[in-house]
């Protein structure tokens, strides 16, 4: 109870004052046969010490101090300290959605900078508040595209995350909007042009790619937008890594970006939460789901923000809403706001490179073991990469789990022609030693029998 | 505080300060300051030219260039531009603006817990599992229900996952039907949801309490309607004491019954959703569950069923073997699908459970009892001055009028920006819309008396103001840093970035 600041008197004494005999009375308006005549059957109250406890215990159970080469859309990136002292501030975390502008511009003024460097870092003109996530948020570009374009259609790489595609697939279900799968083309891992542009009709509202996409490598963005514009439908890029545009070229032939910001200073977490941000030419804007932060004067003059457009959202429009979405990822936006105020431009340039050079340097040493090589070299990566290996990643995993290093993620489970192979990225977490190391295991395979 | 002809003014004292002039980050830049640097790097360096050729980025973002120092003060600064509940009441209607502990910011960020990837092997992760296991039986216990997905980001996500999990059910008996019915002093997200999830949206008229009308809907339910949406208790702060007979109306007719669990902290502990009727809901961690709202989110919003909708639950679902070993099964081929990658916001399950641990049966009991408590000792302690326009026992929150002061020229946004001046954060305001110009009050549990009676007098002493100054209430607040900001430029002419041309004048 030591939440709740009332005394047992002060209790009654408000029971007194409403003229209740009891609180039972402030509940008979509950059917006697609906209300709960017992305790919950849930845990006893909990001292502080003994939550902490259960937690501690919980992480211990969950396994810490493995390296790990895990990437597939949930990165693991240095997280300055000053990005949770300043986002634990009671003013940002216990403060609701800045609706009252007068006693919220703090929250205005750090998300117009969000959306600013979002902008920035995507190429795009605008930029929204936040989305749940990188999923959700190429789901709602989708249907974005569908209103923009009056068209019902869209094409989608099958190098877009799997999830996400999952994701859109149940968001698209009751909207008509059938989307065509094109594949990849095996040698570099992207795209396949000409199955793109063969998938590609009057009919198609948006082509969605993802770049880095799910097997790292970089996609022609200009060869993709040219095949999707010739036909009057909009290019979707999604962004699952975040910092690879520090150093890759933005998706500027893009008429939509759907950013996953998980990387700029948000903790795995197990998956979420994370930070799904859409960025649009501005032509788009009043299609854009979500909710916008603009500039604007007070009545002295000075400048303030708030929020704006907000006709294009559920609690005006109801049904005929860009979206149904109310609360957003705003805290985790903030993070990443500080994140990006730390690096600042130069930093995630430098960051962007750190990255570029681990990856590197893991792509080549791994695949030269024995057994071992790298799939889809013929195009730009960033942090990941596609190993092929003659032993199943079952086996050799093991190995690495065993000398406390989680090796990359395998891909048959969502493209089963790709037998054996794994997916791993090396952020600037991952050192020179924990690499060797992953190697050495992955080249002590059992000798095979003559 | 000066007046005069034209009205009171700011109070132009707050202005002049450093704390309150903190331009934007991209303003306070420079070239060459740091505020980072990476240790040396380990690997052969690289040249980003070659290795990316024409996908290398020529140009850098314009993100600002500061020190750590710099970066502190200017995100502290702008945080205390805000109002926080850390700060004072703030009875937001519908939002559950409760106390938000700090340890559960504490372990939410344990090594083990916050540094898990999502797609680590099982076994390292059996610690997170069964967090996730613990919070999915205390959430089925609290509301009475069958099967739970925790995947949803937040409470309209929840929504959408609700209705797919309606829709997929009414397919399996053959028809998904057209319609969904809504009351109309429903939450906005709820038709956006219906409409998303390709149903068209069918008001329900409140009857004269402000609830359902059963021979309305009785007469509206037909074997197209797939479900009603209804929040309990409702969005004016009163209970369906008809719950049971709607979900018999609605069931006879094939259809269902949907929770909006927006307002479940008037229930836990005392009454279960699952136990009267409900086949299906969503809660809000954010609110019922003191995760923090942040600003705006991160949310979560759990979905809850009855047995008969689990099949249809989104993939994947957490199971257990014989061995006690927790693990992801995907193989659900009635599944709704997916509706966010990974698992949900796993952040704030962790911050939920912290929350149920802390306060075990009792404390959950009491919690609901003082949130409605609380309502009860306004309503009672400002109906005289406020009209009521439902005089049905209220719940958790209490839902006035601005009527009495409307006549005066005053609207419940004025009043709503009055009370910034006396340190509170205002109300819902005019919101929900079956109560021409409402005021919607939800102190939550976490007020103590004292508090309470500061608001109470805050409101009072409005009241008096829009009958003696009725100006000085019209054009409030006159403490805040800034004025009434100007929305409709705004959105006629949106400014959404920053970029040097717009820089405003220095002042």
């Amino acid at each position: 109870m030591r939440y709740l600041p009332k005394s047992p008197a002060e209790r009654k004494r408000i029971l007194a004052e409403i003229g209740a005999a009891s609180i039972d009375d402030l509940f008979a308006v509950i059917p006697a046969g609906n209300r709960l005549g017992r305790d919950l059957a849930v845990p006893r109250a909990h001292a502080e010490s003994e939550v902490i406890d259960y937690f501690r215990a919980a992480g211990k159970k969950n396994a810490t101090g493995y390296a790990s080469f895990l990437g597939a859309e949930a990165y693991r990136h240095y997280r300055p300290v000053i990005i949770d002292s300043l986002v634990q501030r009671g003013e940002f975390l216990t403060s609701y959605t800045p609706y009252q502008a007068e006693i919220t511009q703090g929250t205005l003024q750090a998300i117009f900078e969000f959306q600013t460097m979002i902008a920035e870092l995507t190429g795009m003109d605008v930029a929204n508040a936040s989305m749940y996530d990188g999923s959700t948020g190429a789901a709602e570009a989708v249907r974005m595209a569908m209103r923009v374009t009056g068209r019902e259609k869209a094409v989608v790489a099958a190098t877009v995350h799997p999830e996400y595609r999952e994701v859109m697939a149940t968001y698209a279900r009751h909207q008509e909007l059938p989307s065509t799968l094109v594949g990849y083309d095996p040698e570099t891992g992207r795209i396949d042009l000409a199955a793109l542009e063969a998938a590609i009709t009057q009919e198609t509202a948006a082509v969605l790619v993802q770049s880095p996409n799910f097997f790292g490598v970089i996609e022609d963005i200009p060869a993709v937008a040219a095949l999707a514009h010739a036909k009057g439908a909009l290019l979707i890029v999604s962004i699952a890594e975040a910092v690879s545009l520090g150093i890759v070229r933005p998706p500027v032939e893009a008429d939509i970006v759907s950013l996953e910001a998980q990387s700029f200073g948000v903790a795995l977490s197990y998956g979420g939460p994370y930070c799904g941000v859409i960025a649009a030419k501005e032509q788009f804007l009043r299609q854009m789901p979500g909710r916008l932060v603009g500039q604007t004067v007070d009545g002295n003059g000075n400048r303030g923000f708030v929020l704006t457009l907000s006709t294009r959202e559920q609690h005006i429009r109801r049904e005929k809403a860009t979206s149904n979405i109310c609360t957003n990822q705003a805290l985790v936006a903030l993070m990443a706001t500080i994140f990006l105020s730390v690096y600042g431009k130069e930093g995630i340039r430098e960051l962007a490179e750190h990255n570029l050079a681990k990856a590197d340097y893991a792509a080549k040493t791994l695949s030269a073991q024995p057994g071992a090589k790298l799939h889809f070299s013929g195009a730009p990566r960033f942090n990941e990469f596609v190993l092929q290996t003659r032993e199943a990643p079952a086996a050799w995993s093991q190995r690495l789990m065993d000398k406390m290093i989680v090796g990359g993620i395998g891909l048959a489970r969502w493209y089963p022609e790709l037998g054996n192979a794994t997916l791993w990225c090396a952020t600037e977490m991952v050192t020179r030693a924990q690499i060797d190391t992953a190697a050495k295991a992955l080249a002590a395979a059992p000798v095979e029998a003559p | 505080m000066t007046t005069n002809a034209t009205g009171p003014r700011t109070l132009g004292k707050v202005r002049p300060h450093q704390t309150q002039n903190e331009a934007l980050l991209f303003e306070k830049s420079s070239p060459g300051k740091r505020a980072y640097m990476l240790p040396p790097l380990d690997v052969p360096a690289v040249d980003a030219a070659s290795l990316l050729g024409v996908a290398k980025r020529d140009q850098g973002a314009e993100l600002p260039e500061l020190s750590e120092i710099e970066i502190i003060r200017h995100f502290t600064r702008l945080s205390t531009w805000n109002y926080a509940i850390d700060l004072g009441m703030y009875p937001l209607g519908s939002c559950t603006m409760k106390y938000n502990p700090r340890v559960n910011e504490l372990v939410a960020r344990v090594e083990g817990l916050a540094e898990a990837h999502p797609y680590r092997p099982d076994s390292l992760a059996q610690g997170i599992l069964e967090v996730i296991d613990l919070l999915q039986h205390c959430l089925l216990e609290i509301t009475g229900m069958d099967a739970i997905t925790l995947q949803p980001a937040a409470g309209a996500h929840g929504e959408f996952t609700g209705i797919l999990l309606v829709r997929a059910w009414h397919e399996s008996q053959g028809n998904p039907r057209r319609k969904i019915i809504i009351p109309d002093s429903a939450h906005g997200t709820n038709p956006a949801t219906a409409a998303i999830c390709g149903y068209t949206v069918e008001n329900l008229k409140s009857n004269a309490e402000g609830g359902i009308d059963l021979e309305a809907l009785a007469a509206q339910v037909d074997s197209e309607t797939a479900a009603l949406m209804l929040t309990n208790p409702s969005t004016i702060g009163v209970f369906e004491s008809q719950i049971a007979r709607i979900a018999e109306i609605l069931h006879a007719k094939g259809a269902l019954l949907y929770m909006d669990g927006a307002n479940m902290n008037a229930l836990v502990g005392k009454a279960r959703p699952g136990d009267f009727g409900v086949d299906v809901m969503h809660l809000n961690l954010h609110k019922t569950f003191s995760t923090p709202h942040g600003g705006g989110g991160p949310g979560s919003g759990p979905v809850v069923c009855k047995a008969f909708l689990k099949p249809f639950l989104p993939i994947p679902v957490l199971v257990q073997d014989k061995d006690g070993a927790k693990h992801w099964n995907y193989d659900r081929p009635q599944s709704v699908g997916r509706v966010r990658a990974f698992y949900g916001n796993v952040g704030m399950f962790i911050r939920a459970l912290a929350y149920i641990l802390a306060n075990g049966p009792d404390g959950l009991r009491q919690t609901t009892e003082d949130a409605v408590l609380n309502a009860n000792y306004i309503r009672k302690k400002l109906e005289d001055v406020f009209e009521l326009p439902y005089k049905t026992a209220s719940m958790h929150e209490v839902v006035f009028s601005d009527k009495l002061q409307a006549a005066k020229g005053v609207k419940t946004g004025d009043i709503a920006k009055r009370l910034i001046d006396y340190g509170f954060h205002p109300y819902t305001v005019s919101f929900p819309m079956i109560v021409h110009g409402a005021l919607m009050i939800e102190p939550t549990e976490s007020e103590s008396l004292e508090e309470l009676d500061l608001f109470i007098e805050a409101m009072r002493a409005i009241a008096k103001e829009v009958d003696e100054t009725p100006e000085l209430v019209k054009t409030a607040p006159h403490s805040t840093r800034v004025s009434r900001l100007d929305e409709v430029q705004a959105a006629r002419k949106p400014i959404l970035r920053w970029a040097p041309a717009v820089r405003p004048n220095a002042r």
